[in-house]
């Protein structure tokens, strides 16, 4: 079932085409990555998907939802976003910030230390967000994604600045998340060389898809 | 709506209760601006004239201008606003978490700017509590606008737009609150600047109730 | 067709109107007991602030609240409601200016802090204040929600500015026309001539209006040829 389906979709920010006609199908429980340089458009691709930002022209229809004409607020619940600026409030404490976030969805706060477990900040929690290193600070967002549990996962150019380990376990989360049933899309500068994942990688430049190659198994 | 604005209200207090901006700048600030107020009308007139409710508010507008900034800013870089677009929040609680938030930390420094206008401006004492229901009012209104104009201006905008678009809006605020706390100090009627007040306050909170969701969109 | 007839009569009508007012205002009507040639001006401050204060700035409101309705949401509206904006702010920069003309030697003074002079000069600040909102926002769809937002929250004030001569004890004069249980308080030429002058201020607000608009429509257009040209600018570095 797709998740995903764009059709022509074009992005317009200040009267500049952001994207200039995606036709895109990303089915669900995938990973996904979107390659390309500075400006290709992989963020703005990540922000229409996320309901982020509203849809120009073309058709373009996520999680069930119409973007030309529906409710993008109803899309935004439903997905989760982990930018490469700081996602969250950097007064507040590790802790405080998930529980802001599962309160917000109504989830319950449980499910806090399970995800601070997982992305191994549990020794931080009561740590101010503005106080992690960069590696932390993305740990923090894909543990609020955790604590979010969305279906549609969309993280902008998480592998930057990773070092090695960080890298691996990026990769485990990921595929355990899909393994879950999530669908995940990544942006990235270049294809992902991992040992663990062999995701569908999509080309992109000057707003457009130029290249798809399916993922294979691992 | 309700369990929204709470918890947006909770946030914003706790964020000031860690960064203590409003305490130790916007504070300090709105008691410079009251001992500026008095030089300038000069040590003859300083603590002789009516001026005092005037100068008061216009203080307390400026004192607004600032925390309507601060609370703007709170929402951070365009990543926290992301992802905390994708929590689908209640706008209209949203709206009224971010109102309330101000109106408090708006009521605590109003508080300490009438207690210097009581000593440095000479206001009357018994004038200035008879008129401190209509002062938290006014400022709970000046809250309301300024959420609502600091939503329409959005971080970029949060410097230098923001006093122009939300200065015309809070013009009959600061008659209405001047006129009250006047009148009070000289025994006079306050009900009709009353009427003002609360009208203005049910307006600016239907408005951002019924239009901050719209505006979230524009970001 | 009915469209065109109109649009085309719409210049003729608002010069005619404007000269029989100004005729009928200067030469025929006469002079008032108290205020002498001075009360002349009672054929044009009104008129214009009528314009300023409900034709123009309501336009503009309405305009705004239509666009803001998903239903009735176009360009269209969002170009009506600048355009009208644009038009108040002349209308009411005129009214302060007349009613200052008309105060200096009624009152003694070129400006007064009364409740209505102030809050016409508020809304000015609110019609300036929208303009400035929208020259702040690059993109398209957001000014045109943030500036009509903001034209809904200035429109909270006309009321204020319409009870204030009720409310507040002013130098304004009361009710000009009628009196509170709607009694005509001005007779015979006169009255005919005051209400030409609405009229024919109300046409020149229209015909203004329509003549920014079709600016806007032409400004329209050249944005969506560059859009178009960028556009495919844009998908050309793909094939690169």
């Amino acid at each position: 079932m797709a998740v995903v389906s764009l059709e022509g979709a074009v992005v317009t920010s200040g009267g500049y085409p952001l994207l200039a006609g995606v036709d895109l199908v990303v089915e669900a429980e995938t990973l996904t990555v979107a390659t390309g340089p500075n400006g290709a458009g992989k963020t703005s691709l990540l922000r229409l998907l996320g309901g982020l930002v509203g849809l120009s022209a073309g058709r373009a229809s996520v999680c069930g939802v119409d973007l030309a004409g529906g409710d993008r607020r109803a899309l935004r619940r439903r997905v989760g976003w982990l930018g490469h600026e700081g996602s969250f409030y950097d007064e507040l404490s590790v802790r405080e910030n998930l529980v802001f976030a599962a309160r917000a969805l109504g989830r319950p706060t449980s499910s806090i230390d399970a995800a601070l477990e997982r992305v191994g900040l549990a020794s931080r929690s009561d740590t101010a967000a503005r106080r992690l290193s960069a590696g932390q600070r993305r740990r923090l967002g894909l543990a609020w994604l955790l604590v979010r549990r969305a279906e549609l996962w969309l993280l902008d150019e998480p592998y930057a600045s990773l070092d090695d380990e960080g890298r691996d376990f990026l990769d485990a989360l990921l595929a355990d998340v899909v393994a879950a049933g999530a669908t995940v899309l990544v942006s990235a500068h270049d294809p992902l060389r991992s040992a663990r994942l062999a995701p569908r990688t999509l080309a992109m430049a000057g707003g457009r898809v130029v290249a798809d190659r399916p993922g294979g198994s691992r | 709506m309700i369990a929204t604005a709470l918890l947006v209200a909770g946030k914003d207090l706790r964020i000031e209760a860690r960064s203590r901006v409003l305490l130790w700048q916007v504070l300090p600030f709105g008691v410079v601006a009251l001992v500026l107020a008095g030089i300038a009308l000069g040590p003859t007139r300083a603590g002789h004239s009516d001026a005092g409710p005037g100068l008061f508010y216009l203080v307390a507008l400026f004192v607004t201008l600032l925390a309507v900034n601060r609370s703007i800013r709170i929402e951070g870089a365009s990543g926290t606003r992301s992802s905390v677009a994708t929590l689908g929040l209640d706008p209209a609680g949203v709206f009224l978490g971010k109102a309330l938030a101000l109106a408090l930390e708006l009521w605590a420094i109003g508080a300490v700017l009438l207690a210097g206008s009581v000593l440095l401006l000479h206001a009357g004492l018994a004038g200035t509590l008879e008129a401190a229901p209509s002062v938290a009012v006014t400022l709970a209104a000046l809250a309301a606008a300024g959420s609502l104009y600091g939503a329409l201006c959005g971080r970029e905008g949060a410097t230098t737009l923001l006093p122009a678009i939300s200065f015309p809006g809070f013009v009959p605020l600061l008659i209405a609150g001047e006129r009250a706390y006047h009148s009070a100090l000289a025994g006079g009627a306050l009900w009709q600047w009353w009427v003002i007040s609360l009208v203005a306050l049910a307006a600016y909170v239907a408005l951002g109730v019924l239009l901050y969701g719209v505006l979230e969109e524009s970001w | 067709m009915v469209k065109t007839v109109a649009s085309r009569l719409l210049g003729p009508l608002t010069l005619g109107l404007l000269a029989l007012t100004f005729w009928l205002g200067l030469f025929v009507t006469p002079p008032a007991k108290v205020q002498g040639n001075l009360a002349r001006l009672v054929y044009v401050h009104p008129a214009i602030a009528w314009v300023a204060l409900y034709v123009s700035f309501g336009t503009a409101t309405i305009a705004s609240a239509l666009y803001l309705w998903r239903r009735t949401r176009s360009g269209t509206m969002d170009r009506i409601a600048h355009c009208a904006m644009e038009v108040s702010v002349v209308f009411i920069a005129l009214t302060l200016i007349t009613g200052s003309i008309w105060g200096r030697p009624t009152w003694g003074v070129w400006w007064a802090w009364d409740a209505r002079l102030t809050s016409t000069a508020v809304l000015g600040l609110f019609a300036l204040a929208y303009l400035a909102l929208r020259r702040a926002t690059d993109d398209p769809e957001a000014r045109a929600t943030r500036a009509a937002v903001f034209a809904l929250v200035a429109a909270v004030n006309v009321p204020i500015i319409h009870f204030s001569v009720q409310w507040w004890k002013t130098l304004h004069q009361g009710a000009t026309v009628f009196t509170a249980n709607r009694t005509l308080l001005i007779h015979g030429i006169m009255a005919w001539t005051l209400l030409i002058s609405f009229l024919g201020f109300t046409a020149l607000f229209f015909w203004l209006l329509r003549a920014r608009y079709r600016l806007e429509v032409v400004r329209a257009e050249r944005e969506a040829v560059a859009f178009a040209e960028a556009l495919e600018l844009r998908r050309r570095e793909g094939v690169a």
